[in-house]
């Protein structure tokens, strides 16, 4: 293999990691930023948040209120679904 | 101890969310690598048939006129028809990549439903604009299996499908009882909120 192949099989081969890394990065951040966004929301929004303040309220209007649930969503996704992605992601790139 | 409607849409939007999310991840690494473990494989296809299961007790318990049941129980039978199709798919008991377009029926379906149970204009009240929203949204994003069955691997098109999902829980979430949209509430869903 001459100098110019290898470097362009390298040029590839770096292109090809830089993909892979771009995708995991991507599903980590997928859904902290949308646990980032809850959080925002409920910032932006406190009064929705009644667990702060309650007022006699029952259990679906103290636990179901959209930014948390956006939240609950995001790190369920963020801790139990993202990293068996990224672990494949990584594998796959591996295998290539 | 029964939750308002409102929750009830809330909770939907944070199962449409996780479906969205699954859905956007998929589009982001592929197929091949997201079918790696069989488990994600059936995420889809499950969610979706669990969300119309649910829709079931909403029809029975929340619907408010004959409409509305019919509605919801047309979205549940659609949701769990989608959800079956594509088990099917990923299990290997359907073969033709043409059963994607049961989704595209289920994505029609829904909308209709929403647009033909919502008789009030759009201004009527959030609700109201979000059904309208929902339901063009719905008609609109028909198309999309389309393109998948066509060109099952392109990320546009599953990343526009999950999209869609990221889009209607939104919508859900933006839902309230009664709530102005842009300034304007009628006057008829004002009194309907008074006790």
């Amino acid at each position: 293999m001459s100098s110019s192949e290898l470097a362009g099989e390298l040029e590839r081969s770096r292109g090809r990691t830089e993909q892979r890394s771009w995708r995991g990065l991507a599903i980590e951040a997928l859904g902290l930023l949308t646990a980032l966004a809850g959080l925002v929301w409920a910032v932006a929004q406190p009064y929705r948040i009644t667990l702060l303040h309650p007022r006699g309220e029952g259990f679906w209007n103290l636990a179901v209120q959209p930014p948390l649930l956006v939240i609950a969503v995001g790190l369920l996704f963020a801790f139990l679904i993202a990293p068996g992605i990224v672990e494949d992601v990584e594998a796959a790139g591996r295998e290539r | 101890m029964q939750p308002r409607s409102e929750l009830v849409h809330w909770l939907f939007a944070a199962g449409f969310l996780l479906l969205g999310l699954c859905l956007l991840a998929e589009a982001i690494v592929g197929t091949e690598v997201w079918r790696r473990r069989r488990w994600r494989a059936y995420l889809w296809p499950s969610l979706a048939f669990a969300i119309g299961l649910f829709l079931f007790p909403v029809m029975v318990f929340f619907a408010s006129s004959t409409l509305h049941m019919l509605a919801h129980g047309a979205w549940a039978q659609v949701a769990m028809l989608a959800g079956a199709t594509q088990l099917a798919l990923v299990r290997g008991k359907l073969r033709s990549r043409w059963w994607t377009l049961a989704v595209s029926l289920a994505l029609l379906v829904s909308g209709l439903a929403f647009l033909v149970h919502e008789q009030n204009p759009w201004l009527f009240s959030r609700s109201a604009f979000l059904h309208h929203t929902l339901g063009w949204t719905a008609i609109g994003a028909a198309v999309i299996p389309v393109g998948q069955t066509l060109r099952p691997r392109s990320p546009v098109w599953n990343g526009a499908f999950a999209l869609v999902f990221v889009g209607f829980a939104v919508l859900l979430f933006c839902d309230r009882d009664i709530a102005p949209i842009f300034g304007h509430l009628s006057d008829v869903a004002r009194a309907s909120a008074r006790p």
